[in-house]
């Protein structure tokens, strides 16, 4: 009998049925997660230390990489506008970029290779020394300590650090600006005004916390589900890095469809 | 104050490693629980505190019904049962003082001084005065169980559950852990299994000893009776002579 055609179809099963297990595995932990909101006890102990570690610690890099892309965003502006538009367009271009798009953006992904590493390093680790099993015979809820805090630092700190990060970046572009290219402070800040909207922030800033629980979110759920040893960490600490990357793509078009 | 076991089942997809083990472990009572590795004991241990979920059967803890608690009757039990694991699973991050102090900071009504003083008297229990500001990372394997033990102390549980204490360690540290065993039953009067490969050490800690083969209890009885057992799986292992396991496989 001819059976070759069972195994792809066996194949395609077999793959329906592992994303919705995932997907369920998914659900549970959030849905653990969201209970464990009530044990404040537990988590507000831990979620000032994990601000810190998420949010300020985070800045040098976000900042570092906002301060360049801001420059080179101030320079290619000029580049591609120069003798079509009046050039205090750049303003315009710099403040519009660096709020709504690459501020967030690249922010959420530097961090997603940070902060979203470390924790599912972090809670991987702990998952194969038995740490997370030592925690609940202690009468911890494991969701309450580990996950909750980390969530809600995300959710907080992200936008915190966008904003220095979009602030930065405009400087960098500003500075670039009145040095490299023939504008005055003037007319860089006429630009920037020029199609500003407060809502620019908010969007900015709604992005950047949906992008903060994303990161953290992955990390916990991907170190939490960590089996095995060294080698497993390892693999949930870059499908932790991949997956929040990939998210934070997803959102920030979700949010553009959705809000703009 | 009694831990109950009745016909546990135990399942990892098609591997069974728990199939009806019942057992009792009576007040004030030390039971060792033997086998080869992978037999299962450590996975009859989680159960008893649901770390993980059994299959079936009935875990009793204190008259509670382990499988039917709500989730904060559950913490509320943990809290009263210690345990110390196989490789201290200390929280690396974290003093000795902090480890020891985490329990404590879940009892309602403990204030830093009675905290500190608890952890103190912990510490010295397990003969680790001192080493409250060391970071896990500092210290020896033996020292790490010390302080997993201390930590499991700390609440004055009335049941301590011990998987492989003395796995890796040094005869005179492994000694040393079994004297702490004993002194933890004796000072502080509780009940305790012990999950060991190590023979020597479970006649000396246990009052009774419970051999785990192919996931059921193959044989319950003092270290005299299990030492005089003429069951060739049990002697073959007690004995470390597989060809007699073999014989009565065959």
């Amino acid at each position: 009998m001819n059976s070759s055609w069972i195994a792809p179809v066996a194949r395609v099963g077999r793959t329906a049925i592992g994303t919705a297990a995932a997907f369920g595995r998914f659900a549970s932990f959030l849905s653990s997660t969201t209970r464990a909101l009530s044990d404040a006890g537990t988590w507000a102990r831990v979620l000032a230390m994990h601000m810190a570690r998420l949010g300020v610690e985070s800045l040098p890099i976000a900042l570092f990489i906002a301060a360049f892309t801001g420059i080179v965003l101030s320079l290619q502006a000029s580049y591609t506008i120069t003798g079509m538009i009046p050039l205090y367009f750049v303003g315009v271009l710099v403040g519009k970029t660096m709020i709504l798009e690459l501020g967030p953006v690249l922010t959420g992904l530097a961090l997603a290779g940070r902060v979203g590493a470390n924790i599912a390093a972090e809670i991987g680790t702990m998952r194969v020394t038995e740490q997370i099993d030592a925690l609940e015979t202690l009468g911890y809820n494991p969701y309450a300590y580990l996950v909750v805090p980390r969530v809600i630092a995300g959710i907080l700190m992200f936008p915190i650090v966008v904003a220095f990060a979009n602030a930065v970046g405009i400087a960098g572009g500003w500075v670039s600006a009145i040095n490299l290219l023939d504008m005055s402070t003037h007319e860089f800040v006429r630009g920037l005004r020029l199609f500003f909207d407060p809502f620019d922030v908010e969007f900015s800033l709604i992005k950047a916390a949906s992008f903060g629980f994303a990161v953290s979110m992955i990390g916990c759920y991907y170190g939490f589900n960590t089996i095995g040893g060294a080698q497993a960490v390892g693999r949930s600490t870059t499908q932790a890095v991949v997956v929040s990357s990939m998210l934070i793509l997803v959102l920030d078009a979700f949010w553009a469809v959705v809000l703009l | 104050m009694s831990i109950r076991l009745h016909d546990v089942h135990k399942a990892f997809g098609s591997r069974v490693i728990l199939d009806g083990i019942s057992l009792e472990v009576a007040d004030g009572e030390t039971v060792a629980i033997i086998g080869y590795s992978g037999s299962g004991k450590s996975v009859l241990l989680k159960s008893i505190v649901r770390l993980l979920e059994i299959d079936s059967g009935q875990v009793i803890v204190d008259g509670l019904d382990v499988a039917a608690l709500e989730r904060d009757q559950l913490y509320e039990l943990r809290r009263r049962v210690g345990y110390v694991f196989q490789f201290a699973a200390l929280f690396d991050s974290m003093t000795v003082e902090e480890n020891v102090a985490m329990g404590l900071r879940r009892v309602r009504g403990m204030s830093e001084d009675e905290i500190h003083a608890r952890v103190e008297d912990s510490l010295r229990m397990v003969d680790m005065s001192g080493f409250n500001d060391r970071l896990p990372g500092q210290l020896s394997g033996g020292q790490r169980k010390r302080v997993g033990l201390a930590r499991a102390i700390a609440t004055r549980p009335g049941y301590l559950l011990y998987d492989e204490p003395t796995t890796g360690l040094d005869p005179v540290t492994t000694s040393m852990i079994d004297e702490l065993i004993l002194r933890m039953a004796n000072e502080l009067s509780v009940s305790g299994i012990v999950v060991t490969h190590d023979m020597k050490s479970a006649y000396r800690v246990a009052d009774r000893i419970a051999m785990l083969y192919k996931g059921r209890i193959r044989m319950v009885g003092t270290p005299e009776e299990v030492q005089q057992s003429s069951d060739p799986v049990v002697k073959g292992f007690v004995e470390g002579r597989p060809d007699l396991v073999n014989e009565a496989e065959a």
